[in-house]
């Protein structure tokens, strides 16, 4: 009797292993066969003229410089705005709001909005800037990522001042160091490689959406840095190209998506990179 | 970290003083609005700047989204293949006028069949938009292509998702030609359809009609012919099977009274005439009687006087058709009369 | 520092601590303004999209969650579409991508020979990075032909003769549609489910573990009686986040859902999301009634979402508290 029991737990036991080994397969091979296509229609898209020239009308040559340079320049707006505040905020949570009940408000609130839905920040950003400028603005753009960029930030610098022991703290003080030197020339420098970390994270996580820029800051087909005006952004660009009929757009907009991928990739292994370091501080 | 911060803080202060000397400079013109005449406003604004230097920044997004934005003032002009009605013009202090007209024409993509091969008419092409005929080797179909193989297979049709002109000319034609469709779906820029997929835009009916096996659609004729989508022909008011070219646009807008339309509003849609494409339209440029800043509505004026002028050929060479020259004057005098003198070229 | 002089200490030390004093309060107050732009984000975030949905609110009354029409000429509109492409398309997905996560996070944890363990987890958190809207484009342009002539027409002829299933997976084959933008929805939260499953895996007691084995359990008996049952409100938080995420998904989607304001009764008809309608509609919607519309919807998003997302929330917090990780 127990012979058969045996028998039918170890079937068991190989049956679900092997669908978890399946299931790894499922999504490497996944994973696999998006990075391929990726690699394969991305690549042979790419050439110089990608860089040099501006997005084109159908039918005409061109390439995505302006929506790279617009995606480049919102996307260090956005961490420019969003970092600093971003790392003050989790420097309060970490610091002085461990236990309060504010301090708990806002660590709520933080973790909500990190997985807020991205094109409710657009639509926001849409009432507070693009109806009472009257306009479309590469501004509005940034500030819709910089909201996306605060969430981010502020779990990452917390997470990470709340690794500092608190004895380094308590050294310090014991020293006469005035509370807020402390966490600026103490604390922060040893959650530094952390907070890096976070800022990599965060920059990835704007470097593709699209969403929030829909009704932002719209797009431009030409060359413009101009905050005050629409302006081209890569994501949008690949939506709008992706959504067409041309195939020459169809093209440049895999080229587009193989470089967000290689960019956000690039940040997330620079992220690992960062989190060794610290690990092995 | 500091001087990272530093570093990083400079790069910006930089791009931003740039961008605020260049934004002196800045004197590209904003329109958005229907993507019927996106190819031909792209070409156009193609040459225009490699002549003047300034750009036209068009967001092909549909007529409903043109006439949307040029009401909320966040464009310079607004572009839709459904003119307004004199009334919501004047109450919304705009006036509009014609620049092309083109054709909408059926797409399809059956194994086989290539561009003007198959023939439809309006009964049969409104009864297959209702979901009454569901494979295309129905009867009905049968009946009109006698001689074509047609594969049992399943009819997906592609519409319009986003409140559209093309829309509003297509749904115009079919409500002429089927007294069931005028009565439970109608005409305009925005439908209820009976079903298939929705897509944005000419371009997206157009690339989804690529993508997917067994599929109907309705484009401009440019996104057809530039995407080698196969074509239908369709039997006009006269009763004869034509093909969508520039010459059975024009033989459509032939008998157009434009002179004595009040603010341009022509349907062109089961017009008479031998060669007649029975789907035509034109399709129009909102702008502001009383501008805020006239210098830019004036750029705006003076492109499309440039386009008149000038983009005949580049019109032609997508099957799209220019005005006739006493059309042309016609509105040169409606923007005297209409708009103010400062931003009249 | 204060140099502190030993002949006349007091006024030099009282003076340096009122500077102290001032420069601490100074900080603490900005790191403190930091924190209320969290909140003023989030309260600005409700604020204004309660304002924008208040007239599609008040015209439709609670009609508006129940009714199936989207109709901007006539202007009437219903967000029970748009609401069930939203939940099914999540459910699906969720469906499909938390046994199969759980099942990655069992093979990283418990199959994968060692060497391997760290390149196959960096290779599924790569997935986790890749922005969504490449997930769409590959959905439009490799997936959906590749599903529509092979699979779609041998799924509908299999089903096409059960008598409750014909319906489900009823043609015609579009290829994009409901069961696209779910599929798609699923192989994107995947790395986010495994992810966390691994992590809390990871942090079960070895000592449970080999208790079990010592009892002469079969590896799957472990995981099934002991891992599973003690990882549960971490991995049940770690879905919901990953929910959290699918609902508010939109460019993975759009372009494979078909874009039709209609509850299509098979998985292959074309249907749309609450952020996909938002999405396509948005820029171009004409009249007050659209626009508050569109924000209305965006609204009851928001609140599934925010549901969601703080029930997620409470589990992973208690779980916390439990393994001890932040301070009570």
């Amino acid at each position: 009797m127990s012979r058969g029991i045996y028998q039918l737990r170890k079937l068991r036991n190989r049956l679900f292993l092997a669908l978890s080994v399946g299931a790894a397969a499922f999504g490497i091979g996944w994973l696999g066969l998006i990075l391929g296509s990726l690699l394969v229609q991305g690549s042979g898209a790419m050439s110089v003229i990608v860089f040099t020239m501006n997005t084109p009308a159908p039918g005409s040559a061109g390439g995505l410089a302006n929506a790279i340079v617009g995606s480049l320049i919102m996307s260090a707006l956005a961490v420019l705005v969003g970092t600093p505040t971003g790392i003050l905020a989790g420097t309060y949570l970490a610091e002085y709001g461990r236990h309060g009940r504010f301090a708990m408000v806002v660590r709520f609130v933080n973790d909500i909005l990190l997985s807020a839905p991205s094109i409710l920040v657009g639509l926001f950003v849409y009432e507070l800037f693009v109806t009472h400028m009257g306009h479309y603005s590469a501004i509005a753009g940034a500030a819709a990522l910089a909201m996306l960029v605060i969430p981010v930030v502020v779990r990452t610098t917390e997470n990470m001042l709340l690794l500092v022991p608190n004895t380094l703290r308590e050294a310090a003080a014991a020293l006469g160091t005035p509370r807020n030197h402390v966490i600026r020339t103490v604390t922060w420098r040893a959650a530094r490689a952390g907070i890096m970390t976070g800022i990599l994270l965060a920059i990835a996580r704007i470097s593709g959406e699209t969403a929030p820029l829909l009704f932002t800051s719209l797009g431009n087909q030409f060359w413009s840095v101009d905050l005050n005006a629409p302006m081209a952004s890569l994501p949008k660009v690949i939506y709008d190209f992706a959504m067409g009929p041309y195939e020459d757009l169809h093209r440049l907009a895999w080229a587009g998506a193989l470089l967000i991928t290689l960019a956000v990739l690039s940040l997330s292994v620079l992220a690992r990179v960062f989190e060794s370091k610290r690990t092995s501080q | 970290m500091r001087p990272l911060f530093d570093r990083l803080l400079g790069a910006v202060a930089g791009t931003v003083l740039a961008s605020a000397a260049t934004a002196a400079f800045a004197a590209d013109i904003s329109g958005a609005g229907a993507t019927f005449p996106y190819p031909i406003y792209a070409k156009w604004a193609e040459a225009y700047k490699a002549k003047t230097g300034i750009g036209l920044n068009y967001q092909s997004i549909g007529s409903g989204g043109g006439i949307a934005q040029i009401k909320a003032k966040t464009v310079d002009f607004g572009a839709s293949d459904k003119p307004l009605a004199p009334g919501e013009l004047e109450g919304a202090g705009l006036t509009q006028f014609p620049t092309v007209i083109g054709g909408v024409v059926p797409v399809v993509n059956i194994a086989g069949i290539k561009a003007g091969e198959l023939v439809l008419d309006g009964k049969t092409l409104a009864q297959i938009c209702l979901g009454n005929i569901t494979s295309w080797d129905d009867a009905a179909i049968k009946k009109l292509n006698p001689s074509i193989h047609l594969p049992h297979q399943a009819i997906a049709t592609v519409h319009r998702s986003d409140g559209s002109g093309t829309n509003f000319i297509f749904t115009n034609y079919l409500s002429k030609m089927s007294p069931e469709w005028a009565q439970k779906v109608g005409a305009a820029t925005s439908v209820e359809w009976p079903s298939g997929l929705g897509a944005k835009g000419n371009e997206g009916v157009a690339n989804n009609v690529k993508q997917t096996g067994g599929s109907l659609g309705y484009v401009e004729f440019a996104y057809a012919k530039e995407n080698n989508i196969p074509y239908v022909r369709l039997i006009n008011h006269d009763g004869v099977a034509v093909s969508p070219t520039a010459a059975s646009f024009q033989a459509a807008a032939a008998k157009t009274d434009w002179a004595h339309s009040r603010d341009f509003y022509v349907i062109l849609t089961d017009q008479a005439g031998h060669d007649a494409w029975p789907i035509a339209g034109a399709t129009f440029i909102l702008v502001y009687k009383h501008p805020q800043d006239a210098s830019r509505l004036k750029q705006v004026l003076t492109f499309y006087k440039w386009a008149y002028a000038n983009g005949g050929q580049l019109a032609q060479s997508l099957d799209y058709v220019p005005l006739p020259p006493s059309t042309v004057e016609d509105v040169t005098k409606s923007w005297h009369n209409d708009i103010d003198a400062a931003a009249v070229p | 520092m204060a140099d502190v002089s030993l002949t006349n200490p007091a006024p030099s030390l009282t003076a340096a601590r009122q500077r102290f004093g001032r420069s601490d309060a100074r900080f603490r107050l900005l790191t403190m303004a930091a924190a209320t732009v969290v909140l003023l984000i989030f309260a600005g975030l409700i604020a204004t999209l309660a304002e924008g949905a208040w007239p599609a609110f008040k015209t439709f009354g609670f009609g508006f969650f129940s009714t199936a029409v989207w109709n901007p000429v006539t202007e009437h509109f219903g967000a029970l579409p748009t609401i069930y492409g939203t939940l099914i398309t999540s459910a699906l997905a969720m469906l499909v991508a938390v046994p199969v996560g759980i099942g990655i996070a069992i093979f990283l944890t418990e199959l994968c020979p060692r060497p391997l363990r760290r390149p196959v987890g960096i290779a599924i958190e790569l997935l986790a990075g890749i922005p969504s809207i490449i997930y769409g484009i590959w959905g439009l342009f490799v997936f959906a032909p590749f599903f529509q002539q092979h699979v779609q027409p041998v799924l509908i002829d299999f089903f096409g003769n059960l008598p409750l299933l014909q319906t489900i997976f009823a043609g015609p084959p579009y290829g994009i549609g409901m069961f696209t933008a779910s599929f798609i929805l699923s192989i994107m939260i995947l790395p986010f489910i495994s992810a966390v499953a691994r992590d809390v895996f990871e942090t079960v007691p070895t000592m449970l573990k080999e208790a079990a084995y010592g009892l002469g359990c079969t590896t799957w008996e472990v995981m099934w009686n002991v891992v599973l049952p003690f990882a549960r409100s971490g991995v049940v938080g770690g879905s919901m986040l990953a929910l959290g995420r699918a609902l508010g998904e939109t460019m993975a989607v759009t372009f494979v859902i078909g874009n039709a304001h209609k509850i299509g009764a098979s998985l292959f008809a074309p249907g749309t999301t609450i952020s996909a309608t938002i999405a396509n509609e948005f820029a171009e919607a004409l009249g007050d009634l659209y626009v508050s519309s569109l924000i209305a919807i965006g609204l009851i998003l928001f609140l599934i979402t925010f549901l969601v997302l703080a029930a997620a929330q409470m589990l992973l917090r208690s779980l916390e508290a439990r393994a001890g990780g932040r301070s009570q």
